[in-house]
């Protein structure tokens, strides 16, 4: 099972409470992680990447185990812990403000 | 007796006030989708339960919401907004070319007789239409793919399409306005559209009679006389009686002929609405006292509506969306400021009172009037 972690906003619009947990078929990949969380949270498609290129919003980044992930290839393996579940593959929103 | 509700747009959320045809009691709803900028909502006049609102997001882009019960709830809808084909560029600030590029819906303006039809204007500038209550939506690319496309430039906030009027008696006839474009023109449901800026006279642009290039800042229409349009340009008032052909300025004898929105009395076709920023590089009220400027000749003359309005040190801005009418008797005036508050006026803008005054910056102000 693959652990989520989505900013609050996107979690406030999808209606998802705390992680999210996911099956993912095949390799687990940031392509793939993608996919499997549009798929079951449609609200999201367009949020986190772009609805044709797929690219990643300039605003967002992608960790895990402590890592930024952003520019990893889409389809560049997530580490074994994120594999296993036991490091979530985290969304973070640029701060801002004041 | 009538109700009234007010739909809101802010730069932190979307706020809904209702009130009954006395329009001194308000019930204040909101913020819903709290901590996203709400650019527009609008209520469908086929059935005004159906409300759209577009929700956005500098992380997380574009989402539309649509409402079926009067704002009650909200569910998320269609946010693919794909330009046909290969998008091709557009002139940008420094003069060269740059991709057209989807930002937002800054306007969503639903069919006058279908609650499941409803157009979007979005920045970069084009047109969207969805005709099943805003699940998918397409492009009326022959807007955006007209041959003055690539010379049309961004203004300040961005290449946006803010205005859509469709012609109640013929809705094949839709205006729109692009700043800074220009308005346009399609007389075949928004198919092919051309330019009908003739008359407008930007001084800030090169050639002051060009096709496009003016930034023209928001269009009112009454719907009892549709050739009839006031313009609010990013300096000058202006009018055309004959759907666009020609204009000319109404500016008259207005403290200063800059501002954002305009807008016309629901029952006296002839009553024009504006309120007048000082200038473009200071955007806010002349000598600090807002006013909302009345003209009941169709322009030229106008009388400052001041009681109940801040008349000394206020430094705010009224967006382009952002003044509406309710089609009550004595017509209610509406507007919000980028400080927070939202003025009504029950009397056709002779007394003004806030109905609320510490919002988020208001970027949209829209009236139902309901049975």
């Amino acid at each position: 099972m693959i652990r989520i972690v989505l900013p609050t906003h996107l979690r406030t619009l999808a209606g998802i409470d705390g992680e999210v947990q996911l099956e993912v078929r095949g390799q687990v990949t940031q392509r793939s992680v993608l996919d499997a969380l549009e798929a079951a949270y449609p609200v999201l498609r367009g949020t986190i990447r772009d609805h044709v290129t797929h690219r990643r919003r300039a605003f967002l980044r992608f960790f895990a185990c402590d890592e930024d992930l952003s520019l990893e290839a889409p389809d560049a393996p997530l580490p074994e812990l994120v594999v296993t579940g036991a490091q979530p593959f985290v969304v973070v929103a640029a701060l801002a403000g004041g | 007796m009538s109700r009234v509700r007010v739909l809101v747009g802010t730069r932190k959320g979307a706020f809904v006030f209702t009130a009954d045809g006395k329009r001194d009691d308000w019930k204040v709803s909101g913020p819903h989708f709290a901590g996203w900028a709400i650019y527009h909502l609008k209520g469908s006049p086929a059935d005004p339960s159906r409300i759209y609102a577009s929700q956005t997001s500098g992380w997380f882009g574009q989402v539309v919401q649509r409402s079926d019960d009067g704002g009650e709830t909200w569910q998320p809808v269609g946010n693919r907004f794909v330009y046909d084909g290969t998008p091709g560029t557009h002139q940008w600030y420094d003069g060269t070319q740059h991709p057209w590029e989807f930002a937002r819906v800054w306007h969503l303006e639903p069919s006058p007789s279908d609650p499941d039809t409803v157009y979007a204007g979005v920045e970069d500038a084009a047109l969207f239409r969805s005709n099943d209550g805003g699940r998918t939506w397409s492009e009326l690319s022959g807007l955006r793919t007209h041959t003055s496309g690539p010379s049309w430039q961004p203004g300040a906030g961005g290449m946006c399409l803010h205005t859509i009027l469709i012609d109640p008696a013929n809705p094949d006839r839709i205006f729109v306005a692009i700043s800074a474009a220009g308005a346009f023109r399609s007389d075949d449901g928004g198919s092919s559209w051309r330019p009908i800026n003739r008359g407008l006279g930007s001084a800030s642009i090169p050639s002051q009679e060009a096709e496009v290039g003016h930034c023209v800042h928001r269009i009112a229409m009454h719907p009892s006389r549709p050739d009839v349009l006031f313009m609010q340009k990013h300096w000058d008032v202006m009018r055309t009686d004959d759907a666009g052909e020609s204009w000319h300025e109404i500016s008259g004898d207005l403290p200063s002929d800059f501002g954002f929105p305009i807008d016309v009395h629901a029952h006296e076709p002839d009553t024009v609405y504006v309120i007048p920023i000082k200038s473009d590089t200071e955007h806010y009220p002349p000598d600090a006292r807002l006013r909302v400027y009345r003209s009941r000749t169709g322009g030229g003359n106008w009388e400052a509506m001041t009681e109940g309005l801040p008349q000394r040190d206020c430094y705010v801005n009224v967006l382009r969306d952002s003044m509406a009418v309710d089609s009550l008797d004595p017509c209610g005036i509406y507007f919000g400021t980028t400080g927070g508050q939202v003025y009504a006026s029950r009397d056709e803008g002779r007394t003004w009172s806030a109905i609320v005054r510490d919002l988020p910056s208001v970027l949209s102000v829209e009236v139902q009037t309901l049975p």
